[in-house]
């Protein structure tokens, strides 16, 4: 017997680990990753609460969490590309324009 | 007490792994330690008895999602990121916010639920259930799923695609 808070305290460092990834990080595929972290944390205390209320939902939202996670990398990346092309760079610090 | 233990285990490597792709400079450091850390999580969804989820953990975020990333990183030539300097205020405001909400988040949740306890393995997800919840209960959300990953194909294939070379007669775009 595991307690829950156990897990939640668990997701929050995850995603605690992910906000400040994403405040500090200069890379914006670094950056990038640390949303995905973020998505894994809140997934962690979904699959936790599910199995506290032997409700299986929680687990059926995990996986709609995934679906968006993966056309959120997919679009992000290709925009990433598209930013890299034409700035040739991938420091945030160097992207301040929204002009292409 | 195994399964504290296992929980305990691998609760570090996720923290281990989140703590590192913090502290990499290199783009595929840090890819390589978010792998671990979602190994890791597919670890606990096991000892949560989500048996599916993990599956799906390992195949989609550590397979197909990381891969993407690491192609980018590859495809892009990322080299290590250079180091800037910080604001002082933030440093200064910053790290005492971030530890007074960790510990009352800690405070919160010890409190708070720390008489409910998730026994392992009461609550297993098998995937006939699952698929049953997905395709009856859940089925206009699917669906609309499957709409959005259509539209996110066709965005990232058009985002990403070559910009085509200027044609002798614009088409009445402004330039």
């Amino acid at each position: 017997m595991i307690p829950l808070s156990f897990y939640l305290i668990l997701s929050g460092i995850l995603f605690a680990c992910g906000v400040a990834g994403f405040l500090i990080k200069r890379n914006i595929i670094t950056i990038f990753m640390s949303i995905e972290l973020m998505l894994n944390g809140v997934n962690l205390s979904f699959v936790a609460f599910a199995a506290q209320w032997h409700e299986l939902r929680g687990q059926i939202f995990v996986f709609f969490v995934m679906v968006v996670a993966a056309a959120e990398a997919a679009v992000g990346l290709a925009i990433i590309i598209a930013v890299y092309r034409t700035r040739e760079t991938l420091n945030v610090d160097q992207v301040n324009l929204l002009k292409l | 007490m195994l399964h504290l233990g296992l929980f305990l285990i691998f609760g570090l490597v996720c923290v281990a792994g989140a703590v590192n792709l913090l502290v990499q400079r290199h783009p595929i450091n840090s890819a390589l330690s978010l792998v671990v850390v979602m190994g890791a999580l597919a670890a606990e969804y096991l000892l949560l008895g989500a048996e599916f989820v993990a599956a799906v953990q390992v195949i989609v975020y550590a397979g197909a999602i990381m891969v993407l990333f690491v192609f980018v990183i590859m495809l892009l030539n990322a080299g290590e990121e250079e180091r800037t300097r910080g604001s002082h205020v933030a440093l200064l405001i910053g790290v005492p916010g971030l530890l007074l909400g960790v510990i009352t988040m800690t405070w919160v949740l010890l409190k708070r639920s720390g008489t409910l306890e998730v026994s392992i393995g009461s609550l297993p997800g098998p995937p006939k259930v699952l698929g049953w919840l997905l395709f009856h209960d859940f089925l206009l959300p699917f669906e609309v799923t499957s709409i959005l990953v259509l539209i996110a194909i066709m965005g990232a294939v058009v985002l990403a695609s070559r910009p085509e070379t200027p044609q002798p007669a614009p088409r009445g775009r402004a330039q």
